[in-house]
């Protein structure tokens, strides 16, 4: 595995010199006391790629994403996202790169309190006060249409069904027009037919948005449908990365038990 | 023999070794729970700074602080004015055979009227509110943390402290007075239907009476404290919600948590109030 893995990244790395790299990680660490999740994480995601971050339950995935946000702090290691380092950004400084990036939660995260329509809004509202009320409107129905409900404006998040809710917090999450999505799991729970949908709609988000995403999960068929570049997390290191077609033909037991 | 000698020395060595692992263990435990004590103190005390903050800062949440405003003074006004009423109605009741056994029975509204207003009203409200309004505050935020929504408005690059704390915290301030009003007003109507139920004093001339026995050094301290009671309940409604743990069973913890101590700390702010107001007036 590990020579094939060379010489694909040796690839990759030529096919992508001239790309812009938007998220660039060095030996990150992160710990939950005496538990280290992530030991040595070293990544690149480039402009306009897919990364997919493949992994079992509890390998460090969503950590890892949540470190690139700062809703973890790292404990140690670098993070350059847009060239600004974010374990040094505080404050404002840190919310104005937030603005650029779009999260995608594994359970949604749709606030419950308020109706489709308000859960749109609020981000528009609150990053971007100088819209009007028609433009937010227009706004809100544009995202709507773009992961295709348009009819549950005025429906409360518990009304609606797993797929639907991933598919508001999609429209959620692109409203202010991110440079990059990260997506945590974003098929877990649902089936086949919604997943695949779900996964066709993270391509088509990415087509209209012009945007590049880190996808968590360990649903093969989502890999399947989005990924430009696979990483392999075990143990808290990066195990494998490649592409998909070296993926499917590699004979590493544990790859193989992913892709079998 | 020397076998013998070598085991009997490594028992009373085990021996010794187990009792100081189980004095280091025990040591460890103690300072382990002094540490979580003092890191409880001092992330409230971080979490009081960021209110602060957040209160002055721009972009205030008003359309939000209104409707916690709603949910927190509309929604508790039924069962205050039912808990005023019997309130007032009880304490009028237990207390009329020891007004009349010194032929005071016409104080009894002076009297009943002096214990709502300065102690009575603002505490009984202040640990109904505890109830209702801090346990909805933490399990509503601890659910909120379980379900990533705080993340997600985090990451929105909305600060949670100003959207879901500030508001909450400003509403129950600025509600629980209110409350008390109308604790203390109800309390008042109970105590007139227990006056004649072995009595006939009509509203006015109650009223007259129980006003009577009353001035603005009564009124103002009580008012002031009642301030400090609401700021208790959304302070650690919001601060157990926002710590909660990540599993389903912590938001019932949270709430747990958030009732037992805004109402300790509310009976401990309660005394302290009265020995200063007992100090100045």
């Amino acid at each position: 595995m590990k020579n094939s893995q060379e010489a694909s990244l040796e690839n990759i790395s030529k096919e992508k010199a001239t790309a812009e790299i938007l998220i660039e990680i060095k030996n990150l660490k992160k710990s939950f006391g005496r538990l280290e999740v992530l030991k040595d994480i070293s990544l690149k995601l480039h402009n306009g790629e897919n990364l997919v971050v493949l992994g079992k339950s509890g390998s460090g995935k969503s950590v890892l994403i949540k470190c690139i946000v700062r809703l973890l702090n790292p404990d140690g290691g670098k993070i350059k996202l847009l060239n600004k380092n974010v374990e040094t950004l505080r404050g404002k400084k840190l919310n104005e790169l937030r603005k650029k990036i779009g999260f995608l939660f594994q359970s949604g995260a749709l606030y419950d309190s308020m109706t489709v329509k308000q859960n749109l809004e609020f981000p528009l509202r609150r990053i971007k006060r100088n819209l009007n009320e028609q433009e937010i409107d227009k706004k809100v129905k544009e995202v709507l249409e773009n992961v295709g409900l348009a009819d549950v404006l005025d429906k409360m998040p518990s009304q609606l069904s797993g797929g639907m809710r991933k598919r508001i917090s999609l429209a959620r999450s692109i409203i202010l027009d991110p440079v990059i999505m990260l997506y945590d799991e974003p098929t877990t729970g649902l089936d086949p037919v919604t997943s695949d949908e779900i996964s066709e709609l993270i391509n088509s988000v990415q087509e209209k948005y012009k945007t590049s995403s880190i996808i968590i999960t360990h649903d093969i068929a989502c890999v399947r449908i989005t990924a430009d570049h696979i990483i392999m997390l075990h143990e808290g290191y990066i195990y494998a990365e490649g592409k998909l077609s070296e993926f499917e033909k590699s004979d590493d037991p544990l790859v193989m038990s992913f892709f079998k | 023999m020397k076998k013998l000698k070598i085991l009997n020395i490594k028992k009373v060595k085990n021996l010794a070794t187990e009792r100081s692992v189980k004095l280091s263990e025990k040591t460890l435990d103690q300072t382990e729970k002094a540490n979580g004590f003092l890191t409880e103190v001092g992330d409230l005390s971080l979490f009081i700074k960021q209110i602060a903050r957040e209160t002055f800062s721009r972009n205030f949440e008003f359309k939000e602080f209104l409707r916690q405003c709603y949910e927190i003074g509309n929604k508790s006004l039924p069962l205050i004015i039912i808990t005023g009423t019997i309130m007032g109605l009880v304490l009028t009741i237990q207390s009329r055979p020891a007004m009349a056994k010194f032929g005071a029975v016409t104080m009894l509204p002076g009297m009943v009227a002096v214990s709502l207003i300065r102690e009575i009203g603002p505490i009984i409200t202040a640990l109904i509110c505890a109830g209702k309004i801090g346990s909805g505050m933490g399990a509503e935020l601890g659910s909120m943390k379980v379900t990533e929504q705080i993340d997600a408005m985090e990451v929105s690059a909305t600060n949670p402290i100003r959207f879901l704390v500030v508001t909450r915290v400003l509403a129950a301030t600025l509600m629980l007075p209110i409350l008390v009003l109308f604790a203390d007003a109800f309390g008042f109507l109970g105590s007139w239907i227990g006056v004649n139920i072995k009595g006939d004093v009509s509203l006015v001339l109650y009223i007259y009476q129980a006003f009577g026995s009353i001035d603005f050094l009564d009124f103002f301290p009580a008012l002031i404290k009642t301030f400090l009671f609401g700021a208790v309940i959304g302070i650690v409604g919001c601060y157990k919600g926002f710590t909660a743990g990540r599993g389903t069973e912590s938001v019932g913890k949270a709430a747990n948590a958030a009732v037992v101590l805004s109402s300790l700390l509310i009976i401990i702010v309660d005394m302290i109030a009265v020995q200063i107001t007992d100090m100045l007036l």
